[in-house]
């Protein structure tokens, strides 16, 4: 029983079922982030977390109490939207004591809540202005004064950084990290950047087409992906895919492909109960840091190949270099240092940290477990 | 490489053409609309009676104006009428867009009804109302016919009565317009602004009495200036209605300015009362305009 | 000429091209008491406007006895369609019996070049204020702003002496120079804030491709013109249809347009009153305006929207 808890919840319009049997069970004090593409179901989610829709079955219990057609005001929850949905008629002030006003607190009360929140946020010389005299990350500021203020049991974010250029976004989301480690509150944070998810979260919720894709850690989510799409919508450059046959060779079991000149190669898979099905087709997931230079690969790896062939392109990016090449007929890309001896359409010995390898049903898109 | 002198007839050409496109239009405000108001501006200077005359009275005009109870009356009637006018307006237009906007099914055909008024000319709303208000056989007719015996509703015969018909029948007409204004103004506000107020505890009264009704204030301020020149400039419904009567209890400005121009013969009064109606318009629109065109991007 | 340009030109220019923003549901909140008080006022108001044409239709198609003796919002006993044929050919105006058709047709022959010749004009002055600038043109649009709120009262004098100058007093052509100086300030307005979306870019592209001013207008800026247009002819017809001041000032004979000859109807202090007639009268003067708006209705609204400034 957590904090915050999502069962067996379920939402249609009409005949039109967008979220599929969500179960997700949230600890107090965590940073639970959904993330998923356009359409996926997170935000309804998040609406129906706050109140704002309805459950079409299941319920959601905030601190042990059921709050299934609870209006918003009484779930003891704070949102912050994308918009900052900043009340413009008002100053930041009025703004932030707005919730409190309506529930009735006393002007004394208001008036020493707003002072403490405006000190933490930085924002007290902003407090008699309007919204629209602000710039984009005051107002942020505000929508989250707006939010802490109330003092919730919970904390929604409905993409709150997507309106901000990129650099504030960086800045904005460290800030709120830090805020979250200061206070200790529970959240729940909605995006689609997947850096985001990764950077902010204490664990993820992956959503598709109304469906939790997988829930788990930051790690859990990178490193062992349930299925394709997760594999390939977290992390930036996104996860190599690659088409293989099994292949066993001195008694274990190795992934088949071919470069781009047609030359067969194989590389050791640590997939146990892959052995034995000789000529199965399977998808190999590489990420980009497990293809390396020999000398960057990493040493504690117990399970490190190489592969020779040609190289593509090179995309110096200061800090390492991006070189594609092609197996399996796909683009694969692999991330090395920066002063890694690569050349353009010269054969190149890359070190493959098998290790890190997970292998897909082409069919099921799920992983098959090592 | 064209020669130097073609290129540059070209050119010019081109910066003249808009200009010579415009000079039409323009030369045709300037005269029909300013020229004529200035040429009117001149006449409540002058002696005219029956045709315009060329002898300068000075303010004469305007002092035996201000002195007619005929005038007063007008004035009196324009104050009645525009601030009922413009208030009710106001509230039916509001209430009917909020109501109209709380996803109500058969939208679609209610609007048009609200609105269909504004299609009509003054004259057929005026001629409609006429008979409904007519207590031999309007509503008043109807309603002892049903057996309320006493009811009476003789308001558009009434002297002092009847400038509240007037009102009725103007709210008719106008008042679906504004609705669509005080719409189309609740359906540019952002929902999430809504939503953070519900989550903020904000009753329904509270989220349109303290965020919702603030934000709509370009709306009103729309609704005023129109609804204000409309009265001011209230002829064709008076006329239809009640042709200025009962006596003078209906006259307005606008009508007083026809009858004494045209039926009275007397010129130079109009023409000072018509100048009178456009200092009143003048005082509301050309703040608003310039404040309007400041705004617009260069 | 470049025909690629253009097509790409229209191609961006159908980006920014306003369109109405999608309307949203509101997200306010209401109980189900709330809902039913709601319905009811909104019945109610329903009922309240479409009363008095109700009964007007209604009663039109009574025989006079039926109106005088009778109830208003009584069905007819006896239908009949004798006081609309009365009201179009044969009732009383003035001192003619001709009923309404002869003024209906006035009507007609000065609403179409007048609305055609003063949405043509707009649509010029709108593209000029709009890719044309040049110092003082906010002024300028100003100026014709200002001219569609004037109390026409104020212009009458002069006008009926210039149209007596010209030899067009009492004449349809006449009333047609006077609506289309008169809607000039409105139809500008609507051509002006509708280009005012299309980017500068365009012209300039134009331009280098060659075309000049009276090209770019007719190929590029007049083939997406078509919803304002649309909107400012509806609004065009309409206000000059229902026009009445003008019509009554200036052209009170046999070519006065239909609202006068219906007032001349109504009012007609000769005779016994048949309501019933006044009433087909009415609805017949009532009938073209009513029609646009019940088949362009959403052009009506974008009008009135415009109309009110705020762009």
């Amino acid at each position: 029983m957590g904090f915050l808890d999502i069962n067996h919840v379920t939402k249609s319009y009409g005949s039109v079922q967008v979220l599929h049997e969500v179960d997700i069970s949230v600890n107090e004090g965590e940073f639970l982030v959904l993330v998923g593409p356009s359409g996926c179901g997170k935000s309804t989610l998040l609406n129906m977390i706050a109140g704002l829709e309805g459950i079409t079955s299941g319920d959601i219990a905030i601190n042990g109490r059921v709050v299934n057609g609870m209006h918003p005001a009484r779930r003891n929850i704070a949102m912050v939207f994308q918009s900052y949905a900043l009340y413009p008629n008002m100053t930041v002030g009025q703004n932030i004591t707005f919730g409190l006003e309506m529930h009735g607190t006393p002007r004394p009360e208001r008036d020493a809540a707003l002072a403490r929140i405006a000190k933490m946020l930085q924002i007290d010389h902003l407090l008699d202005r309007k919204p629209s005299q602000l710039s984009g990350g005051q107002r942020q500021r505000v929508a989250m004064g707006r939010a802490l203020v109330r003092d919730p049991a919970v904390f929604l974010f409905d993409e709150p950084l997507s309106n901000l250029d990129a650099k504030l976004r960086v800045d904005m989301r460290t800030e709120i990290k830090k805020l979250h480690q200061r206070l200790g509150r529970t959240i729940v944070y909605v995006t689609h950047d997947q850096i985001e998810a990764m950077t902010l979260s204490t664990r993820i919720a992956v959503m598709n087409k109304g469906y939790v894709q997988q829930f788990g850690t930051p790690k859990e989510i990178y490193d062992t992906p349930t299925n394709l799409f997760v594999a390939s919508f977290m992390g930036s450059p996104s996860m190599n895919l690659l088409p293989v046959r099994v292949a066993m060779l001195n008694g274990s079991p190795h992934a088949e492909l071919t470069d781009g000149e047609g030359v067969k190669m194989h590389l050791r898979l640590g997939q146990a109960n892959l052995a034995g099905q000789e000529g199965r087709e399977v998808i190999l997931g590489i990420r980009p840091e497990a293809i390396t230079d020999p000398e960057g690969a990493d040493r504690k790896s117990g399970n490190i190949q190489h592969l020779r062939t040609r190289v593509g392109v090179t995309e110096p990016a200061g800090a390492d270099t991006f070189v594609t090449t092609t197996l399996s007929g796909k683009d694969v890309v692999a991330r090395m240092r920066a002063d890694a001896a690569v050349a353009p359409g010269a054969p190149f010995d890359f070190a493959v940290n098998m290790d890190k390898a997970v292998v897909f049903d082409p069919r099921t898109e799920e992983r098959i477990p090592a | 490489m064209a020669t130097s002198t073609e290129a540059d007839f070209r050119t010019r050409l081109q910066d003249w053409l808009p200009k010579l496109v415009l000079s039409p239009s323009l030369a045709a405000i300037l005269v029909f609309v300013y020229g004529f108001i200035a040429y009117s501006i001149y006449l409540s200077f002058t002696g005219s009676k029956m045709l315009p005359s060329t002898d300068l009275v000075g303010w004469d005009n305007y002092r035996t104006l201000w002195g007619l109870s005929a005038w007063q009356t007008a004035l009196i009637n324009l104050a009645i009428f525009a601030s009922l006018y413009i208030v009710i307006c106001t509230a039916i237009g509001l209430l009917l867009a909020i109501f109209l906007d709380q996803r109500i099914r058969g939208e679609g055909v209610l609007r048009p009804i609200y609105l269909y008024p504004m299609a009509l000319s003054f004259i057929v709303t005026g001629t409609a109302w006429k008979w409904f208000l007519d207590p031999g056989l309007g509503l008043e007719n109807t309603m002892r016919l049903w057996g309320w015996e006493s009811f009476t509703f003789g308001w558009i015969k009434d002297r002092d009565l009847a400038i509240y018909t007037v009102v009725i029948a103007a709210v008719w007409q106008t008042s679906g317009f504004v609705m669509a204004m005080f719409l189309a103004g609740l359906r540019g506000i952002d929902n999430e602004l809504l939503k953070a107020a519900q989550i903020d505890g904000a009753s329904n009264w509270n989220l349109y009495r303290r965020i919702v009704i603030p934000l709509l204030r370009p709306a009103f301020l729309s609704a005023f200036v129109i609804l204000s020149h409309l009265a001011i400039k209230s002829y064709d419904l008076v006329i239809a209605l009640t042709g200025g009567g009962p006596g003078r209890a209906t006259e307005l400005p606008a009508t007083f300015m026809y009858s004494y121009t045209f039926t009275r013969n007397q010129m130079g009064v109009g023409a000072a009362s018509a100048v009178i109606m456009l200092m009143t318009i003048a005082a509301i629109m050309v703040p608003y305009l310039y404040a309007e065109l400041k705004e617009r991007p260069q | 000429m470049s025909t690629l340009t253009q097509e790409a030109q229209l191609a961006r220019a159908k980006g920014p091209i306003p369109t109405p923003a999608p309307t949203q549901d509101t997200a306010v909140r209401t109980g189900r008491v709330a809902r039913t008080f709601i319905y009811l006022v909104l019945l109610l108001f329903a009922l309240f406007y479409l009363l008095p044409f109700g009964i007007m239709v209604i009663n039109s198609l009574k025989p006079l006895s039926e109106i005088t003796g009778g109830n208003m919002l009584a069905l007819p006993q006896d239908w009949t369609i004798a006081p609309w044929l009365s009201a179009w050919s044969t009732a009383q105006i003035g001192v003619e019996p001709t009923g309404l058709r002869p003024y209906f047709l006035n009507s007609i022959l000065m609403v179409v070049p007048a609305v055609a010749i003063s949405t043509m004009l707009g649509a010029l002055n709108g593209y000029v204020l709009t890719k044309w600038r040049f110092r003082g043109d906010t002024i300028l649009f100003g100026l014709m702003l200002f001219a569609c709120f004037i109390p026409f009262q104020i212009v009458l004098i002069p006008m009926a002496r210039m149209l007596g100058l010209l030899g067009l007093a009492g004449t349809t052509a006449g009333l047609i120079l006077v609506h289309v100086v008169y809607g000039l300030g409105f139809t500008t307005l609507y051509f002006r804030n509708y280009y005012a979306a299309f980017p500068t870019e365009l012209v300039r592209a134009a331009m280098i491709d060659g075309a000049g001013f009276f090209r770019i207008f007719w190929r590029i800026i007049l083939p997406v013109s078509g919803p304002i247009a649309v909107v400012s002819v509806i609004w065009q017809f309409t206000n000059i249809w229902n026009d009445f001041l003008f019509g009554a000032s200036f052209a009170a004979g046999s070519s006065a347009p239909m609202t006068v000859a219906l007032n001349n109807l109504v009012n007609s202090s000769t005779g016994v009153k048949e309501y019933n007639v006044h009433f087909a009268g009415a609805i017949l003067a009532a009938l073209p305006t009513l029609i646009v708006y019940v088949v362009a209705g959403r052009y009506f609204v974008r009008g009135l929207m415009a109309g009110s400034v705020k762009g």
